[in-house]
């Protein structure tokens, strides 16, 4: 029995301790917003947030995760509040958008990390994120757009 | 023109018997199609017709016909039916729809979803189901008030009578609406009215999309479910010999495996068990008669078959009569690899196999053809096997498999499984497992007079046909796969003499439309060379292509716009060089200009891409400029990065390492800009790919006067 906190709550999951953290919110716990893309860590569909930073889950083993906090794509808000998700449903971002979870968690982190990225900071954060689809105009103008939400939302 | 469209009783059953003779009624009845209503627990919805339904809580479900793969239909379908419905739009959602004759696609006489085809397809039926459904909503509310119909009008989800002003909720009048009988004329709305449709509008999918809540197949889950992974042969082709599963049911939560006509499924509790087992499993195979296909060869091999004569494909003037009269000929090869779609979502289909019936969730453009070929394994009626079709995450061709291979597979696995089973396929599955873009060869000859002016162009072309062996081979007309031609027999440019051979080699590796289709390849090939055309001529590119769309008025317009915003013929920074690329195809025209610079080890930036398109009406302006943007970069992908190659007939690409997308940090600035038209809409997914490679080889040249004709362009041409 692995214990850890998903999205702020305690979850416990009886599975192998090396089981890759994805397929663990994806199967045993059916949280599925959280994508498959490549497995080997080279897509980034599948960022989630181990104690604030992105981690690939799809080569994190659950072992890794015992008793730290994990945040995933459902856990970002309650009600589509976070600025990049008002963000990205302002600039319409996403196309077929199975990467965009991932996209998202990436951003989340830059964001906490620096509330006023330069287009090289968000290149450097993004890069280990694919989208198909071609969205990457899109997500480099919402998460300017997110950083102005952010700071509005600020007290200052 | 009158001032309102006004569609009779022969256009909609002539729009009926062109969907596959689906009768009149069946449109309208308020039981259509698999389409009935439905309770929930906001309240009831009736089913107005087989595209709408409308709820007692005032919720407008508009039924798409079509798949989301990200091309936003789920908002431009329903932006049409409510251009005429006039419902609140805050209160529309979309839901796909279920597999009926009803929703055929109104050209192709099936289910399906692509060629760029949706938004000229139901450029009419939705606003008319929209139409018709509000006439009855009117009709309904007069009939209650005892009033004429014509004294009443309808607003944002209200029916108005004019001179009581009484008004009704479309949700209170629902009910009754949907027991009448459908009007037989309806009148469309003149377009300079359009109040939804051309004005720039939120994708309904966003927010689900946003997270995490938005359902693709792979995340289906039904009770009872296992999940499967498929070892399958190495080589196109081979089948299984001899399986030994001993390790493989040893590990925990495997619970069998089975041969299958592709390979051995794994069956496991859930995926992990599954991908674990798999890596355990010992199979020997025959690999049959593809075991020593190889790429370098075929390289050669199509370089040969290039230079010998093929099938006439398209033939003006007397080009051999020109090409001897020619003041100076030069000559170019050109070529393209296989490519594999790699949409980001895996492909996967989840099946729950029954006695007499089949239940199956997967993300598909193919819904008539998956229900067939589904339906044969099974055993069963097609009319037992339902499909729900889910969000695809990324479609570009893959999922409108003809041979359903991801589906038909997944049947025969929960034949073997006995319960309901998901197969999901790996990246490397994915990238191994065939039905690629085709690799193609290009040769061609230009002759000039002596001015430099281009008089014959003939152009050979070396590849697989995409419909051969499938059920679409009846396309396939005097020898001619037009797929294969398509972008190059119809050269848009004013050529006196124009010759286009094709070869089309069977070779045991499975290919399949990719985005963009034949011009994938002859948008490379011919922009490219025409470019060399223009300089081997003394001539300017873009005043070349100007002077040859003397004849063609829409897409010399995108031309110029495009020249005009990329200030074609000013000075670039030092190193940097601009390559233009115009090309016509799934009824649109794009014009693309690329600037882009090489660094001394051969490494290609592409610093901006300027796109112009005329794609007639546009429904969705926000998702059109999404779709050239999306375009660019997929075609930019395949000119800088990927390629799947052959050794011993086994793939040598993987995963993401060896089969590399554009990212973020190579991502150009795009600048999209629509020229407005009153013609019907035309294509818009695809479009956007086939000038982009190019416009950038055209670039790379006027940087550095190096000619590129492979593509994926690599350092080592350059450095």
């Amino acid at each position: 029995m692995t214990s850890f906190f998903l999205n702020g709550k305690s979850v416990q999951v009886d599975v192998d301790p090396s089981t890759p953290l994805l397929w663990v919110l994806r199967d045993s716990l059916e949280m599925t917003g959280t994508k498959f893309g490549c497995g080997m860590a080279l897509c980034g569909a599948c960022t989630v947030h181990l104690d604030g930073r992105a981690i690939r889950s799809c080569v994190a083993p659950l072992s890794r995760v015992a008793s730290k906090r994990v945040t995933t794509i459902e856990g970002l808000s309650d009600n589509l509040t976070h600025p990049l998700q008002k963000a990205w449903i302002e600039l319409d971002v996403p196309q077929c958008g199975y990467c965009q979870s991932g996209q998202i968690m990436s951003a989340a982190v830059l964001l906490a990390e620096n509330s006023k990225p330069t287009d090289k900071d968000i290149d450097e954060a993004m890069s280990g994120n694919i989208c198909r689809c071609g969205t990457y105009p899109r997500i480099r103008k919402a998460i300017h757009r997110a950083a102005v939400l952010a700071g509005e939302g600020r007290p200052r | 023109m009158s001032a309102a469209a006004t569609v009779g009783r022969r256009g909609f059953l002539k729009t009926s018997a062109a969907v596959g003779g689906g009768l009149l009624v069946s449109w309208y009845g308020p039981h259509l199609g698999a389409m009935g209503d439905t309770v929930s627990a906001e309240g009831k919805d009736f089913a107005i017709n087989a595209f709408v339904r409308i709820g007692t809580d005032e919720t407008v479900t508009v039924i798409a016909a079509h798949s989301e793969m990200g091309q936003g239909v789920y908002t431009s379908l329903p932006m049409l039916l409510n251009e005429e419905l006039q419902a609140d739009w805050s209160k529309v959602k979309v839901e796909a729809a279920p597999v009926d004759k009803v929703y055929n696609h109104p050209v192709f006489g099936m289910q399906m979803t692509g060629g760029s085809t949706t938004s000229a397809a139901e450029w009419e039926r939705y606003r008319k189901m929209g139409a018709v459904a509000r006439v009855m909503l009117i009709q309904a509310a007069a009939k209650q008030w005892n009033v004429g119909p014509e004294t009443c009008e309808a607003k944002d989800g209200v029916v108005i009578q004019r001179t009581s002003n009484k008004r009704a909720t479309y949700g209170s009048l629902a009910s009754a609406a949907a027991q009448l009988t459908p009007p037989v004329d309806v009148k469309l709305k003149n377009p300079k009215d359009f109040t939804l449709v051309g004005k720039p509008t939120r994708r309904l999918d966003t927010p689900s999309k946003t997270n995490g809540t938005a359902q693709f197949g792979l995340d289906v889950h039904v009770p009872g479910m296992l999940t499967a992974v498929v070892m399958r042969a190495p080589v196109f082709g081979g089948r299984v010999t001899k399986i030994d599963a001993t390790e493989t049911l040893k590990i925990p939560g495997v619970k069998a495996v089975e041969q299958v006509p592709s390979g051995v499924a794994v069956i496991a509790e859930r995926f992990w068990p599954a991908k674990l087992g798999r890596e355990k499993l010992n199979v020997e195979w025959d690999l049959g008669p593809n075991a020593s296909l190889s790429t370098e060869q075929m390289l050669r091999d199509f370089s040969t078959m290039g230079k010998t004569p093929g099938t006439i494909a398209k033939k003006a003037g007397d080009p051999a009569a020109a090409l001897q009269a020619a003041a100076k000929t030069i000559t170019a090869e050109y070529d393209v690899p296989y490519l594999a779609h790699a949409m980001m979502e895996p492909l996967n289909c989840v099946v729950d196999l029954r006695a007499d019936s089949c239940e199956i969730w997967t993300g598909t453009q193919f819904e008539t053809v998956d229900r067939a070929n589904a339906a044969k394994v099974a055993g069963l009626a097609p009319e037992k096997v339902q499909i729900h079709t889910t969000l695809l995450g990324g479609g570009f061709g893959r999922r409108a498999n003809p041979a359903s291979d991801f589906v038909v597979e997944a049947v025969h696995v929960a034949k073997a499984a006995k319960a309901p089973v998901k197969v999901v396929w790996t990246r490397e599955d994915d990238l191994k497992g065939g039905w690629y873009r085709p690799m193609w060869h290009d040769q061609f000859v230009a002759g000039f007079d002596a001015e430099g002016n281009p008089t014959v162009w003939t152009h050979t072309i070396v590849g697989q046909s995409i419909m051969e062996g499938t059920l679409f081979e009846g396309f396939i007309k005097n020898g001619i796969d037009g797929a294969s031609v398509e972008g190059a027999a119809d050269l848009i440019y004013g050529l006196p003499n124009l010759q286009v051979d094709l070869h089309s080699p069977k070779i045991g590796v499975p290919v399949q439309w990719w985005r963009s289709v034949g011009h994938s390849h002859t948008g490379f090939s011919v922009e490219s060379f025409f470019d060399e055309v223009a300089h081997a001529g003394g001539k300017d590119p873009y005043e070349l292509r100007r002077k040859l769309l003397a004849n063609q008025p829409r897409m010399l317009a995108v031309l110029d716009l495009a020249a005009k915003k990329a200030n074609w013929g000013s000075k670039l920074p030092d190193g940097v060089g601009r390559g233009i690329a115009a090309h016509f195809s799934f009824d649109s025209y794009v014009a693309q200009v690329v600037e882009a610079s090489v660094e001394k080890n051969g490494e290609v930036r592409v610093h901006r891409v300027v796109c112009a398109l005329d794609c007639g009406r546009v429904i969705n302006p926000d998702t059109v400029k999404a779709q050239m943007e999306g375009g660019i970069i997929f075609g930019l992908t395949a000119a800088l990065k990927t390629e799947i190659t052959l050794k011993d007939g086994r793939v040598e690409q993987n995963n993401f390492n060896d089969y590399q997308m554009l990212r973020m940090f190579e991502s150009p600035e795009i600048e999209v800009y629509l020229v407005p038209s009153t013609e019907n809409p035309t294509g818009v997914g695809e479009p956007g790919v086939p000038p982009v490679a190019p416009a950038l080889v055209n670039a790379i040249f006027a940087c550095t006067g190096k000619r590129i004709r492979r593509l994926p362009i690599r350092s080592s041409d350059l450095a």
